[in-house]
């Protein structure tokens, strides 16, 4: 199955996916040196987003948080794509400084974490294979 | 790319990193934020106001970003000023030190206000800026008719380094028109009340536009102090007052909800702050930073209390007004009674837990945040607050 959004960043990724079924805040929310989610909120706390297919509605908190992304990329802690439903100025910004592929406009309801999928960013394309999983 | 968004050929040519990488990914991020929120093209700005300038809130992320965009010679190509500082010990001074470096080898003006228009950077009314920090992008918008999204730290560094933003949001006219109307039916006449108004509609409306009437600020410094409380506790960016504000007449279109504030909510506010002195250990003036007549009004009050504070005042105020109050001998006045004026910092963004436990202050915006912070917090009005000071 393809879902069809919109690039963001350009590039390709494969890899798991780590899905939040809520809005994620970088700053306070992501540990840089360690790529683990501290989000209090967060349905995916405690877990880690390093070289993981990340996806999530939507980024919240500081625009701080754009320089968070950028850490997590030096630190090798970054997601190798990042998919949301819908585009706004702290993630965006964080993926194009970092040059992390990114997607939007992907209704992330229909994802599921651990399962594999190739990002297609230049396409604004997410590929899931036939069975799910 | 492929994009919907309009962009000149030179345009294109940085896009293509033809004029190296720090332009290139700048002109990326506003590509993109274009993209994002439907601008049709890329508008020059008039002077840029950065946020991302305190250690506590950028820490080694933000400067690891800056040291490489400097390394990749990035320059601003428009005035621009800074955001508030932090203070905080030896070491995080140094850090601190290190990001206003890095910003001045960008061309940026070290001063480090959230009032640049008390100084620096003062836009008139019509011209398109992109402004950071909430309660100067609210002051711009709607006291001096200036138009600006309210842009974070990144997206401000990189319409400065380009010299235009995204032609979206508070840029056109159709986004500036009120879209509630707030019938003002308590008493607002002091500072205070201005604040309690401002923290009150935060709450209450999101990120509207509202439209209010009823109100008469005689200074312009409630103006400043209502609009930040509306930026900090919600997400306004833009307001107008019925006979005051400069684009008040034809910003009601359609026919609007209204919504009414009775003294109730503003009382309640205000009770929602009211810690006894007992918590208190710091009084804070100046959040916006303070003009040169509210520092004139402190000194006059410390002058009639008569004997020195027991609890230490601090004044924050941008570079240029306590270059004024120190030659105007207001610094020597306020000193004399235990105050200090300090320049160029903030204390919301500083790391001070720990060193205070309560803080007393004027601002509706410090008492979001102090309270948010888990301090005790005591609103009132200076001339209060130094009367019953200990």
């Amino acid at each position: 199955m393809k879902l069809k959004g919109r690039k963001i960043v350009g590039g390709n990724a494969e890899g798991e996916l780590i899905v939040s079924q809520k809005p994620l805040s970088f700053l306070g929310g992501v540990d840089p040196e360690t790529g683990i989610v501290t989000d209090a909120e967060s349905d995916i706390r405690g877990r880690s987003i390093a070289g993981k297919i990340l996806a999530f509605p939507r980024g919240k908190g500081s625009t701080v948080g754009s320089y968070v992304i950028y850490a997590l990329k030096k630190n090798g802690k970054a997601p190798k794509a990042i998919i949301v439903g819908e585009a706004e100025t702290i993630v965006a910004t964080g993926a194009i400084i970092s040059g992390i592929p990114m997607v939007d406009g992907i209704d992330v309801t229909k994802l599921r974490s651990g399962v594999r999928v190739k990002v297609d960013a230049d396409r604004g394309e997410v590929e899931i294979p036939k069975s799910g999983e | 790319m492929v994009n919907g968004m309009y962009l000149t050929k030179e345009e294109e040519l940085i896009l293509a990193g033809e004029y190296g990488y720090a332009l290139q990914k700048a002109m990326e991020i506003l590509v993109a934020l274009g993209e994002i929120y439907g601008a049709d093209r890329l508008i020059p700005i008039k002077s840029a106001q950065i946020a991302g300038v305190s250690y506590k809130n950028i820490g080694e992320a933000g400067i690891e970003f800056l040291r490489d965009f400097v390394n990749a010679g990035a320059k601003v190509s428009v005035y621009t000023t800074l955001n508030p500082a932090g203070i905080g010990d030896d070491e995080f001074m140094e850090k601190q030190a290190e990001v206003l470096n890095l910003y001045r080898e960008m061309g940026i003006e070290i001063t480090a206000t959230c009032t640049p228009y008390y100084g620096a950077n003062l836009p008139k009314f019509g011209d398109h800026i992109a402004w950071s920090e909430s309660s100067a992008v609210i002051f711009a918008n709607s006291v001096i008719g200036a138009r600006t999204n309210r842009e974070g730290g990144p997206s401000s560094l990189a319409s400065a380094i380009v010299g235009k933003t995204p032609n979206y949001g508070l840029h056109l006219d159709e986004n500036r028109k009120a879209t509630v109307i707030v019938d003002i039916r308590a008493k607002v006449k002091t500072f205070v009340d201005y604040a309690a108004l401002g923290y009150h509609l935060g709450r209450a409306l999101g990120n509207d536009v509202p439209y209010l009437k009823g109100i008469k600020p005689e200074k312009t410094e409630f103006l400043k102090e209502m609009g930040a409380a509306m930026a900090a506790s919600g997400s306004i960016a833009l307001y107008h007052v019925e006979g005051e504000t400069p684009e008040y007449r034809g910003a009601i279109d359609d026919k609007l909800e209204t919504i009414t504030v009775e003294d109730g909510d503003i009382k309640s506010v205000k009770e929602q702050f009211s810690d006894g002195w007992d918590g208190i250990d710091m009084i804070l003036i100046g959040c916006p930073h303070t003009s040169l007549q509210e520092v004139k009004e402190i000194a006059g009050l410390l002058r009639m209390r008569g004997r020195p504070l027991k609890v230490p005042l601090f004044i924050t105020a941008s570079r240029a007004v306590k270059a004024l109050a120190d030659a105007l001998g207001y610094t020597e006045t306020i000193e004399r009674y235990n105050g200090r004026i300090i320049a160029d910092s903030c204390f919301v963004v500083s790391p001070i837990k720990g060193w205070y436990r309560g803080i007393a202050t004027n601002s509706g915006k410090s008492a979001f945040y102090f309270r948010s912070f888990g301090f005790n917090v005591r609103l009132d009005d200076a001339e209060n607050l130094i009367k019953e000071a200990p």
